[in-house]
């Protein structure tokens, strides 16, 4: 971890120093314990505020789409999928970012880990290999940090960025295979079971678009939420008008969405937006075997047709 | 000790829970999923007191995300209004936080001040408010930065103090007075005073202040053109957790509902951070980015209604600073924009 900052700090450095970028995004220590966050750096005399450690849970790709500067961005696997479906929708010019590469060992879910040490408090938190040392006001624990990552990273099937300029650390082991177990059984249920767990879901929802805000592929100029002429859903709680927007939400990243889990950990309420995400991630690797992000050149399936399209869920859903 | 108190043994929660719950609505913290809320119960069980702070602010009970204000149907020229009735059932919001039911009072001004809004006043003339001290405030929390406390009673017409196997209870006002009638309240003895004394000094001492410029309201109308804000507000991601999760703010849209020639006009939360908020049918938005969306946050905050209202729309609850999901700690911007500088 200390060897991947010292990197990114070297890199950041150097591309300022030669002009290269006008800007460095990267991750910062946080205000608090278990988080970092997003920091930009345009200064050479800045670049240490850079930091990695298992806290860099934000998807940074969000932060690419209308940025006129020229920027480099530290991209874990996710961000680098992220980052390529951007080059691909043209909200990004390839020559203009420059994507240091980080390969990812997961994030940490720092709701998990505040859970299990309930009700004492998290003065301190800090990663030593595989172990996760939190000091509080009346303990001390080491806690095994893969027990407490985010669910999309338990499932992550590319920790190392697919494209990078830069690469700071050494690639992983890719040897993550995603069943995607959890949408069997979801598919498994009867439609009226499906209904109702979603339903149930998004009730929880306050509508603050944090998951859409966070999303690195949400970047419409205008949602369609945001319309008001004409006023496609209502803007209150109702049910059916979150469920609308969910739903729609979830379509409209059909075949683009990368898995980063950037809504999911955004969303303050704890909506299962990852049951939605994923039944399409999953359709989308059945029907048409291709997964998001992972190349320049591949067309999106839902941006494209080819006369053999499986067609079967629409004539017999 | 000024203020009436007495002693509430936990064992007998329940049954003045119950007594409560026979005349009025009871809205507690309530365990929902993963996450704590603030809900109507229909039984003392389901109150949860053991907690650090719900996940949503209390303002939902008396300004709710959506509420109708009438429904209205029109035939053959004519116009049915029906406004909906039941503001006056009484209310009981039981075990909230400290910097919550100071939140209240922010409310308050704004609802119940000159521009009495019947929807919020009066259900709020009907709600006793009885909250929970902290013994053991949460990092992100900075209550007492804002005017506030831990243990503070501000706001509560009745507080709860901890201390083992009872609680001591200290009414702020008759209401509260008058719930000490109940009998399951003992009278108090000098020892669990000091207990209570003791919890109100140790909370207190185990919060890190938060270094704000007096007068911070004048310094912020200075730096309203500054260049600060962009580099403080690079980060943002512009959704509306920070306002929609705050005990304080209370921006609303008005909007029609109909089916028809039936409909509701209903209003429901809306938040300074959405574009939408101050786009003009011109299509021309004053507030185009974050930058002056999130600045219009801090300044209702910190400036505009601490001249308005005499309070400043914060009360350190820490919830804007736990749930941001970048991390972007309004303690750390306030504390630069007093030293006028970026952090």
């Amino acid at each position: 971890m200390r060897q991947l900052t010292t990197d990114i700090r070297s890199m950041a450095r150097k591309l300022l120093q030669e002009k290269k970028v006008q800007v460095v995004i990267g991750f910062e220590r946080g205000s608090m314990p278990l988080r970092s966050r997003p920091c930009f750096v345009r200064k050479e005399e800045e670049v240490d505020r850079l930091v990695w450690d298992g806290f860099c849970e934000n998807t940074l790709a969000a932060y690419l789409p209308k940025r006129k500067e020229k920027t480099a961005i530290v991209a874990k696997g996710c961000d680098s999928r992220a980052v390529v479906e951007l080059i691909k929708e043209k909200q990004v010019q390839r020559d203009q970012v420059i994507l240091i590469g980080v390969p990812c060992r997961g994030m940490v879910d720092r709701s998990r880990v505040e859970a299990r040490v309930t009700p004492g408090r998290i003065l301190q938190a800090e990663e030593r290999e595989d172990l996760l040392i939190l000091k509080g006001s009346d303990f001390e624990e080491a806690l095994s940090r893969s027990d407490f990552l985010h669910d999309s990273c338990k499932t992550c099937t590319h920790p190392n960025p697919v494209l990078h300029d830069l690469l700071a650390g050494e690639s992983l082991d890719e040897k993550n295979q995603d069943s995607f177990s959890d949408i069997e059984i979801f598919d498994a249920m009867t439609p009226e079971e499906r209904w109702s767990y979603l339903s149930k879901e998004v009730d929880k929802c306050i509508r603050c678009y944090a998951c859409r805000n966070a999303c690195p592929l949400c970047y419409c100029p205008e949602c369609f939420v945001d319309a008001s002429l004409p006023q496609w859903i209502g803007k209150s709680t109702d049910s059916s008008d979150t469920m609308i927007f969910h739903l729609m939400r979830a379509y409209h990243l059909a075949g683009r969405c990368v898995a980063c889990g950037a809504c999911e950990r955004a969303c303050p309420v704890g909506v299962d937006l990852r049951k939605l995400n994923r039944k399409l991630l999953k359709d989308v690797k059945d029907l048409f075997g291709y997964e998001a992000g992972l190349c320049l050149d591949e067309v999106s399936p839902l941006a494209t047709f080819r006369p053999d399209d499986p067609e079967h869920f629409i004539v017999n859903p | 000790m000024s203020s009436p108190s007495k002693i509430l043994k936990k064992d007998r929660l329940a049954s003045f829970l119950e007594r409560l719950l026979q005349e009025r609505q009871v809205f507690a913290p309530v365990r929902k999923g993963e996450v704590i809320l603030i809900r109507e119960i229909d039984s003392p069980s389901q109150a949860v007191l053991e907690y650090r702070n719900a996940k949503e602010s209390p303002k939902s009970v008396l300004f709710p995300q959506r509420e109708t204000l009438f429904r209205y149907r029109a035939e053959k020229g004519k116009a049915e209004v029906d406004i909906p009735s039941g503001r006056e059932q009484g209310r009981v919001v039981f075990g909230i936080r400290p910097c919550d039911a100071r939140g209240l009072l922010l409310l308050d001004k704004v609802f119940g001040g000159d521009c009495r809004d019947p929807y919020y006043a009066d259900k709020r003339a009907n709600t006793v408010v009885v909250s929970l001290g902290c013994a053991n405030p949460n990092p992100a929390c900075f209550c007492l930065s804002m005017g506030g406390g831990p243990c503070s009673a501000e706001g509560s017409d009745l507080l709860l103090l901890d201390v083992g196997d009872r609680y001591v209870a200290e009414a702020g006002s008759e209401k509260g007075t008058a719930l000490l009638e109940d009998e399951a309240f003992e009278k108090v003895d000098e020892e669990t005073v000091a207990l209570a004394e003791k919890v109100k000094r140790e909370s207190k001492a185990s919060m890190k202040p938060v270094a704000l410029k007096e007068k911070l309201e004048e310094q912020l109308e200075r730096l309203f053109n500054d260049p600060v804000w962009k580099d403080l507000t690079e980060s943002c991601l512009g959704c509306g957790i920070c306002t929609y999760l705050c005990p304080t703010c209370h921006c609303f849209d008005l909007c029609d509902e109909a089916a028809g020639t039936t409909g509701e006009r209903i209003r429901v939360w809306d938040s300074c951070q959405f574009p939408l908020f101050t786009q003009q049918a011109s299509g021309f938005n004053p507030r185009p980015t974050v930058k002056e969306r999130f600045r219009q946050r801090i300044m209702h905050k910190f400036s505009y209604l601490p001249e308005t209202q005499a309070m400043p729309g914060c009360v350190g609850c820490g919830r804007c600073v736990t749930e941001c999901p970048v991390n972007l700690d309004i303690r750390e911007v306030v504390t630069s924009l007093s030293e006028g500088n970026a952090r």
